[in-house]
């Protein structure tokens, strides 16, 4: 079944309003909490009266950061590095709050409605402390400190260099540099954060339904500041999760706070986030400004390039997942000898930082790939050429770029063909016909250009991902896995995987997900990496269990298991279907049994395999976009005309589900590339909270595309796969600024912030 | 003094639910959506923003599609409301649910409801066969995995089939 566009299982339940959501679960009774957030983006709070909060009807109970010492432990970094300056980030702060949205205190009530009521009775008494917010203040020379452990406001700084890139910037025939600005926007899942919680009087586990994407990490995490094993913790994540992005990888205060409330209480509380909190508390992915030089020959053959770049870690470090993948994206598709690439990470007085699709490689992108057009401004030569000159060739893989991954190996690419998606894309784009169309637009007064960006990912990241396999009593096979869809359709691709891990039919198969109590072990879904570490671990499990019914049916049916197949749900002799047991009869045999009696000889019970997949390193996914926009220069205003994106993810298990994934990741950096801006004023106050401020992109902004795919299968994992959940989105902000600025050539203007509104359109042509 | 008012803040509201008479008492500042989904419990019916843009909370108020996170369930007395709920007949898919899983026009399914809601009211109203005037009629809900093009060519194929039920 793998490589078939089967139609998703998931889908009869969520057209008929039949998905079970977290907001949707039955806890009868469920107290509800709600969170008073720092309105101060820096602030000491001196003192927190919450008597007439606790008076009023209905409240259970209010506490305050002071009030919950076991809390006070700090949620450690994702990610970390032994060069970082780690500040605690703590579920409930007692004394310091440092983001506007950060929670201070909680309410727990009947409903609420009234949990809200009492957070407006609760009586803070701030000291509103120096704000830091841009990267810029927090750098600037006698800055406030974000924390006064950490003077100058720098989380980390890394440099990685390849090569002698000084020596060959000194003395490169031609040199550019530039500063760009990449502001990132939110996950913006459609279904908010949330977590509900009780404690299990039968077992004593404290059971937790949270909407994340990782359910392992945050069990591990609840069951550190429950201070209980993590066997007394079961998380189970609702089957339908309404999308992740990244940010809903993450653990913040609120997963601490109310599963060790419902401890506290004995009873079940909850907490739905809302949309107005989701702007402000939940982490989102921040700005990078790069600062770039590239030194190249006269066919624009790329001989250095020197990245300097700050990096908004936010109020604390969550993790320094981002920035770490934008110091190796950067190189992309091109053989470079000489790399100095330099991360300067600082604390401001915003949310923290998490991954959000595409994880800190669509600003790698911008600065490599504008750096390309730029090189062929320069030379007055074809920016398609250019890239072409200097892409790694399709017989140098496994290519090694003279970096190192975030794990300490040497940063490889394991496969690809650069060149042929190049070519590929630049074909279905009729790249000479979109030139001339562009120049007679041009002829005619239009201001039309055109942009490509090439791009790799690593992705299907390790440590592992695992698969449990077991025959059931009916006959059929359960597949259970770790990581939780947030709408990629698990249930679907991984019954196709089974499939043919097994030799049986989709039909047979039934896939769970999400209960820790099912597989003790897992990492999430996040970073493209679920189909390579849980797909191959599938694969592997499902082979192991083939071999073991058939083990079972070479007993029961007396020959040998070479001379066995699965017709159906039966397992037959070759050649003779009637000489054969149903799947039901052999679970009955090994793992139902009959009370007391011994089993035949030969037979080994217990038909379960569980197999964990650990990949050697990333698979390396990798395409290239181009695109065709229309810039008016009175309004400002972009119109895309065309949009061709090449996609190489190895192995595709299920087309349209790729298809899917591509086209959302696309619409996803479309938001990056012109719309979506998280603003903050000098002060550190949100100032985009509502839909109406923050525009995410509708259907009419969003253009059709046409697609190209390579497939080029990954030498690293059984099933040749490689990530498809971000692709789409990394290389949009990157082609679509191209193609603005190649529009705006006649005039000279110069776009360098993303996201490219019609405001900076316009002041550029003015200054220009 | 309203005539549905019972205490200070509540109020006895009759609604005609995908059919079917209710008879209940809320609060003033119980929201229409937390009224189908919580007291209900027909759940099928999302709340993304509850600011009345994401519009994952469309449902149909007397045939009109409405946003139910921007309504007090006591401005529902007297009326009929259409929920996700009762789109399809018994098993059978709408034509319009049916084009959605051909098109993959839902990933995590939570803005599915809402879009549903608001295609079908619109091809109630008339057709919508290109993908631009989709793209329109889409453009009032908000979808974070689809990138709406399955979501478009939906619309234009239950359009296209004659879908008039929604």
């Amino acid at each position: 079944m793998i490589g078939v566009a089967v139609p998703r299982r998931e889908d009869r339940r969520l057209l008929t309003g039949a998905g079970t959501y977290l907001d949707d679960l039955d806890l009868p009774g469920c107290y509800e909490a709600a969170f008073l957030r720092s309105p101060h983006a820096s602030a000491r709070v001196l003192a927190m009266d919450t008597t007439a909060a606790k008076a009023l009807p209905g409240v259970i109970g209010v506490w305050t950061g002071r009030d919950l010492a076991d809390l006070v432990k700090p949620i450690p970094p994702k990610v970390t590095n032994p060069k970082l300056y780690d500040v605690p980030r703590y579920p409930l702060p007692p004394e310091y709050a440092r983001f506007v949205g950060e929670p201070l205190a909680v309410v727990v009530a009947t409903s609420r409605h009234i949990a809200e009521d009492a957070l407006e009775l609760i009586d803070v008494d701030y000291e509103v402390l120096p704000a830091i917010a841009s990267t810029g203040a927090a750098l600037a020379p006698d800055a406030p400190s974000v924390h006064d452990e950490v003077p100058g406001n720098v989380a980390v700084h890394l440099t990685q260099t390849a090569g002698d890139p000084e020596t060959a910037l000194a003395t490169a025939p031609h040199r550019l540099r530039e500063r760009f600005v990449v502001a990132r926007g939110g996950g913006h899942s459609m279904e908010t954060r949330g977590i509900a919680a009780s404690v299990d009087r039968a077992t004593g586990e404290i059971v937790v339904w949270p909407c994340t994407q990782s359910p392992h990490y945050t069990r591990n995490l609840i069951a550190y500041f429950c201070d209980v094993t993590e066997d007394e913790v079961r998380v189970v994540v609702p089957r339908d999760n309404g999308g992740g992005f990244g940010p809903k990888a993450q653990f913040h205060g609120e997963d601490a706070v109310v599963p060790y409330l419902a401890r506290l209480l004995g009873h079940p509380v909850k907490w739905i986030e809302d949309r107005s909190e989701n702007f402000v508390a939940t982490m989102m992915e921040r700005t990078q400004v790069h600062d770039v030089e590239v030194g190249f020959d006269d066919d624009g053959r790329l001989l250095v390039v020197k990245n300097v770049f700050q990096h908004d870690q936010g109020a604390y470090c969550a993790g320094l997942q981002v920035p770490t993948i934008t110091l190796s994206t950067l190189p992309g598709q091109y053989r470079i000898p000489n790399i100095h690439t330099e991360l300067i990470a600082c604390y401001t007085n915003m949310v923290p930082t998490s991954s959000v699709r595409g994880a800190g490689r669509p600003q790698a992108v911008v600065a490599m790939e504008r750096m390309m057009d730029r090189i062929a401004e320069h030379l007055g030569a074809d920016p398609a050429q250019v890239r072409r000159v200097n892409l790694v060739q399709a017989d140098q893989f496994p290519y090694q770029v003279g970096l190192t991954f975030r794990d300490g190996s040497p940063l490889t690419y394991d496969s690809g063909d650069f060149p042929a998606l190049h070519e590929a894309v630049l074909d279905r784009f009729d790249y000479a016909g979109e030139r001339d169309r562009q120049r007679a637009a041009l002829a005619e007064g239009r201001l039309v250009g055109i942009g490509l960006g090439a791009y790799v990912e690593g992705c299907g990241l390790g440590p592992y991902e695992g698969a449990r396999l077991r025959l059931r009593r009916d006959g059929t096979v359960l597949v259970t896995l770790a990581a939780t869809p947030l709408g990629q359709g698990y249930e679907t691709v991984y019954a196709q995987i089974a499939a043919d891990g097994l030799g049986l039919d989709m039909r047979h198969i039934t896939v769970a997900t999400g209960d820790t109590a099912s597989i003790p072990f897992g990492q999430g879904s996040f970073a493209s990496r679920t189909t390579v570490t849980a797909g191959s671990a599938t694969l592997q499990a499902a082979r192991r269990l083939r071999e073991r019914i058939l083990d079972v049916a070479e007993v029961l049916l007396k020959t040998s298991a070479a001379n066995l197949c699965f017709v159906d749900d039966r397992v037959c002799v070759v050649g003779e279907p009637d000489h054969g047991l149903t799947l039901t009869e052999i679970a009955q045999v090994a793992n139902i049994g009959k009370h007391g009696i011994t089993l035949p000889p030969g037979v080994n019970p217990g038909l379960e395999t569980t197999s964990y997949f650990a990949p050697e390193r990333a698979a390396y996914a990798s395409g290239m976009h181009a695109a065709t926009v229309e810039v008016d220069p009175e309004t400002g205003q972009i119109r895309i005309l065309r949009y061709v994106i090449g996609h190489d993810c190895g192995t595709v298990i299920n087309p349209m589900l790729v298809d899917g994934q591509v086209l959302g990741g696309f619409a996803h950096g479309i938001g990056n590339a012109l719309y979506e801006e998280p603003h903050y004023d000098a002060a550190g106050q949100p100032q985009t909270t509502s839909y109406l401020d923050y525009a995410l992109p509708s259907a009419v902004e969003v253009p059709p595309v046409e697609l190209v795919h390579l497939y080029t299968p990954s030498p690293l994992n059984p099933l040749g796969v490689k990530g498809a959940g971000e692709g789409g989105t990394i290389p949009v902000p990157a082609t679509v600024a191209n193609a603005v600025e190649d529009a705006l050539r006649p005039f000279g203007a110069r776009i360098t912030s993303l996201p490219l509104t019609p405001a900076k359109i316009v002041a550029a042509l003015t200054a220009g | 003094m309203p005539e549905n008012t019972v205490g200070e803040d509540t109020h006895r509201i009759t609604t005609t639910v995908n059919g079917v008479t209710q008879e209940s008492v809320v609060d003033s500042r119980l929201s229409l959506a937390d009224f189908l989904r919580h007291r209900l419990r027909l759940t099928g019916t999302h709340v993304g923003c509850e600011h009345g843009v994401c519009g994952a909370c469309t449902v149909h108020l007397d045939g009109a599609a409405v946003r139910s996170c921007l309504m007090f369930a006591v401005q529902a007395d007297g009326h009929t409301v259409d929920t996700v709920e009762g789109l399809a007949n018994g098993d059978e898919l709408s034509p319009l649910q049916e084009s959605f899983a051909r098109h993959h026009a839902l990933q995590c399914g939570f803005c599915t409801s809402g879009f549903l809601m608001s295609a079908a009211e619109a091809l109630r109203e008339g057709p919508v066969d290109t993908p631009e005037r989709a793209r329109e009629v889409l453009s009032g809900n908000l979808c974070r995995c689809t990138g709406y093009a399955g979501l478009v060519s939906a619309v234009v194929e239950a359009s296209d089939g004659g879908e008039g039920r929604g």
